[in-house]
């Protein structure tokens, strides 16, 4: 019943994650992308206490629940593991080892390499994180390329159902890490289900420490169990030592697996039972005390960190070959130190913006960037209207804006390169990029005759990136928009909408 | 010059795999019937006739109106030409082509106005068509422009098909023998197949071209737009005019009128409500008298507007409005 529960509940938040990554046409509403705030990485890194709050308390009165029901990476290798007993018949499970001191060193050098402002191994690490990349790169473009294969097939016969839509690369680097969570943490849940969760998963490892103490967990029924070992077989998390009666809790997922497997109904989810002090475990008891110490100060440090890291004024100068000498933050980013603090790159703003203009960086952010989102525009602009990136976030990286707050957010600055442009090259007509522009920023200006030439106002530059776009020019674009380290915000002069009236046909 | 033909012959190299993979693809999914499909679509390519040279007579060469609702002048107007059976005729596939270029609602005069392209969309089955179909190569994302624009709806409800226009594959090369700057494009396989298209511009200000009106907005029914504005706009856009398929009928939609910061325009302060709409076989010419409208709110001389006489330079219609037989209506 209880697993049965589990698997609906998780299976539906799964879908539904899935779903919303992956679709393009705006069928699910970007409400949706609660599914996104309530993991965990993101409510921590968003200071989103009542989540935080929630999912804390979930892990200590019924253990880690977060890893079953709740993150998607967790359901994924749920699904492999099930999968791969539709190939191996009699596949078992059996009681490992903790690897504690692996566990608390990934932990502690996610903690600290965060603290000193190096951000990749969050991203990098965080399951829900690393899972929307994997969906991001891999799952939506096949996704795509099957829609666009229904639409060849529909539009022969007239049905308009479905639309093409372009799959861009969005970097090697991203690419290469989501294929490789994909694969390797897809590996592990073949053979040994998840290994992941309670290895390298920093959610998992700082979970565990607090479901050891959790109210409700797994038990023994020591009168009725005859250690036959089938909840070990069946157990993914490999915790169960049916021998000694015994379950690591820090690694139990809660999946309730052995609850259903055990024949004689000596596996029960209860409420904590007095602990029984068996031969061998004071000496166990000691180690947990200075150990837990520790690591609830790693975590309180985690969390005081993240508070810190907003005050603390870093100083990072993407440097990269291209002529952009800083990367364009996206809406709502703020600047380049809150976006690094706070993103998890999920990647959910790149898949979701209907513009193309959000892809991960590889070092224009410095190391600890990599992966985190920026603008470029090439296969299209930002929409000066739309909010999509920063409404959708999960982490607070890029906060909401109000379409108002949008058109006033400055995300670069346009810079025109007079030898470049074809009304000067060529003397043309041209103002390709003046058309782009919404906000005339870039207007024409009298030129030679009939000849008008981009004239640029930085001030009132929101950077969507239309002008640079659309420029014609070749080999070099004459006109570009120039990152910068903070968004600025534009103060426009009201404008009065003149009284005109015509009478008649002007000929 | 040279490396315009470079880029053409990739254009070429690029369709002809694509369509290696259409034909394998239908193969695979559709089986052999849809090689047939294929080919009486090429022989009624080549069977149809077209409208470019003769032009249907009719008591006006151009019909102005004013003072009125979209959809009330264009029936004011298309009466005058004798009603929309003599462009239209049983059985046509027609397609409507307004500028959906923007991601604006109808109130900032950015695109054409709804209104005026359900009633055009209309009259097009009044007169008997098959089907009529809509699509622009817009600027901004396609699906915000269709959908706030006001135009997708409108045009689904007058019965018409609602086609995107935003991939490389929905056009097809074609050849402008007259063009001289300008002498290949891809065009939308909307427009090239079609019986019949009638071009729905919205008088606007150009950054670029100084005003956009019909002649402008054929660069909606073309894919490379960047070669347009890279080898002199106003050559390019009187070229493209010359493709052999012409519209049947161009309505020029002034009812509302951007008046600066065209053609995106930045606000209600661009907008000046003017109800006015043009209508003739003419391009040159309905463009001419839509210039003269648009130079009473703005100064707007003709020869700024370099197309009108580069296209008249290339016979596609006059300027000289004087010469021509207009019925002037107001409302």
């Amino acid at each position: 019943m209880l697993k049965k529960f589990r698997i609906g509940f998780s299976l539906t938040l799964f879908v539904l994650i899935n779903l919303f990554f992956l679709d393009f046409t705006g069928f699910l509403s970007l409400g949706f992308h609660q599914l996104g705030s309530i993991q965990f990485v993101p409510a921590l890194l968003a200071l989103n206490i009542d989540v935080l709050v929630v999912l804390l308390v979930l892990s200590f009165v019924f253990g880690r629940v977060y890893c079953s029901f709740i993150c998607p990476m967790g359901v994924y290798q749920d699904v492999v593991a099930w999968l791969s007993k539709k190939f191996t018949k009699k596949k078992k499970y059996t009681f490992s080892k903790a690897k504690t001191i692996l566990r608390w060193s990934v932990l502690g050098a996610t903690v600290i390499s965060f603290v000193f402002g190096f951000n990749f191994l969050v991203g990098l690490l965080d399951p829900y994180g690393a899972y929307g990349r994997i969906v991001t790169h891999i799952f939506r473009p096949a996704y795509m390329a099957g829609n666009n294969l229904l639409e060849y097939i529909f539009s022969h016969f007239d049905n308009y159902t479905f639309y093409k839509v372009g799959i861009y690369g969005l970097g090697v680097l991203s690419t290469l890490i989501a294929l490789a969570t994909l694969a390797g943490i897809g590996l592990l849940a073949w053979r040994n289900g998840r290994t992941y969760c309670n290895t390298l998963c920093p959610v998992g490892t700082l979970l565990g420490f607090i479901s050891r103490y959790s109210i409700f967990r797994v038990q023994f029924d020591d009168d009725k169990c005859n250690s036959c070992g089938l909840c070990t077989m069946r157990c993914k998390a490999s915790c169960i030592n049916s021998k000694e009666k015994k379950v690591d809790y820090s690694r139990c997922v809660t999946c309730f697996n052995c609850v259903e497997a055990c024949n004689r109904d000596a596996m029960h989810y209860t409420f904590r039972k007095p602990a029984r002090q068996k031969t061998g475990t004071p000496a166990n008891g000691t180690v947990d005390e200075s150990k837990r110490r520790f690591l609830s100060a790693t975590v309180v440090t985690a969390v005081a960190a993240t508070s810190l890291m907003a005050q603390k004024a870093k100083n990072i100068t993407g440097r990269t070959e291209i002529k952009r000498k800083l990367p364009i933050v996206p809406p709502g980013g703020i600047n380049v130190e809150n976006l690094q603090d706070k993103c998890v790159s999920c990647h959910l703003c790149v898949s979701k913006c209907p513009s193309h203009v959000i892809k991960p960086a590889f070092t224009e952010y410095g190391l600890g960037g990599m992966m985190q989102p920026r603008l470029y525009f090439d296969h299209g602009f930002c929409n000066y209207d739309c909010t999509v990136c920063s409404d959708v976030c999960p982490s607070k990286a890029l906060q909401p804006l109000t379409t108002e707050q949008k058109h006033q957010t400055q995300l670069g600055q346009v810079q025109f390169i007079k030898h470049n442009c074809i009304v000067y090259t060529d003397e043309t007509n041209c103002g390709a990029c003046s058309e782009h522009c919404p906000t005339q920023a870039v207007h024409m200006v009298p030129y030679k005759g009939a000849l008008t030439i981009p004239e640029t106002d930085v001030s009132i530059c929101v950077g969507c990136g239309g002008c640079e776009y659309v420029c014609p020019a070749k080999p070099h674009k004459a006109i570009y928009v120039e990152g910068l380290q903070a968004h600025n915000t534009i103060k426009f002069k009201k404008e009065k909408q003149e009284e005109i009236k015509i009478n008649d046909f002007g000929f | 010059m040279e490396e315009y033909n470079l880029t053409i012959d990739r254009i070429h190299i690029k369709n002809i795999h694509i369509m290696d993979r259409r034909n394998f693809l239908r193969a695979v999914a559709l089986g052999g019937a849809a090689f047939a499909i294929k080919d009486t679509d090429a022989m009624s390519i080549m069977t149809q006739s077209f409208a470019a040279d003769g032009r249907i007579a009719t008591k006006y060469d151009l019909v102005a109106v004013m003072g009125g609702e979209p959809e009330v002048m264009f029936r004011k107007a298309i009466a005058e030409m004798g009603g929309m059976g003599k462009f239209i005729k049983k059985g046509d596939k027609v397609v409507v082509k307004p500028n959906i270029g923007w991601d604006k609602a109808p109130e900032l005069a950015a695109n054409t106005n709804p209104k005026l392209v359900a009633e055009i969309i209309k009259q097009c089955f009044s007169a008997g068509a098959k089907e009529v179909t809509v699509f622009d190569h817009t600027c901004d994302d396609w699906r915000k422009c269709y959908k706030n624009s006001g135009i997708e709806a409108a045009a689904k409800a007058a019965g018409a098909k609602v086609v995107p226009a935003d991939q490389s594959s929905y056009y097809k090369p074609v050849s402008i023998p007259e063009g001289k700057k300008l002498t290949k494009a891809q065009i939308h396989e909307a427009i090239v197949n079609c019986d019949k298209w009638i071009n729905v511009p919205i008088l606007k200000n150009h950054g670029g071209a100084q005003l956009t009106m019909s002649m402008k907005n054929y660069m909606g029914i073309v894919w490379d737009r960047g070669y347009f504005h890279a080898n002199d706009l106003q050559q390019c856009i009187a070229d493209v005019c010359t493709y052999e398929k012409r519209p049947v009928l161009n309505v020029v939609d002034a009812y509302r009128m951007m008046k600066t910061s065209g053609p995106r325009g930045k606000n209600e302060s661009d907008v000046v409500l003017t109800k006015g709409l043009f209508l003739s076989q003419d391009i040159v010419a309905v463009d001419t008298a839509a210039a003269n409208f648009f130079n009473q709110v703005r100064e707007m001389p003709l020869s700024k507007v370099g197309h009108l006489a580069k296209a008249q330079e290339l016979k596609l219609g006059t300027m000289n409005l004087d010469a021509l037989k207009i019925k002037k209506i107001k409302l």
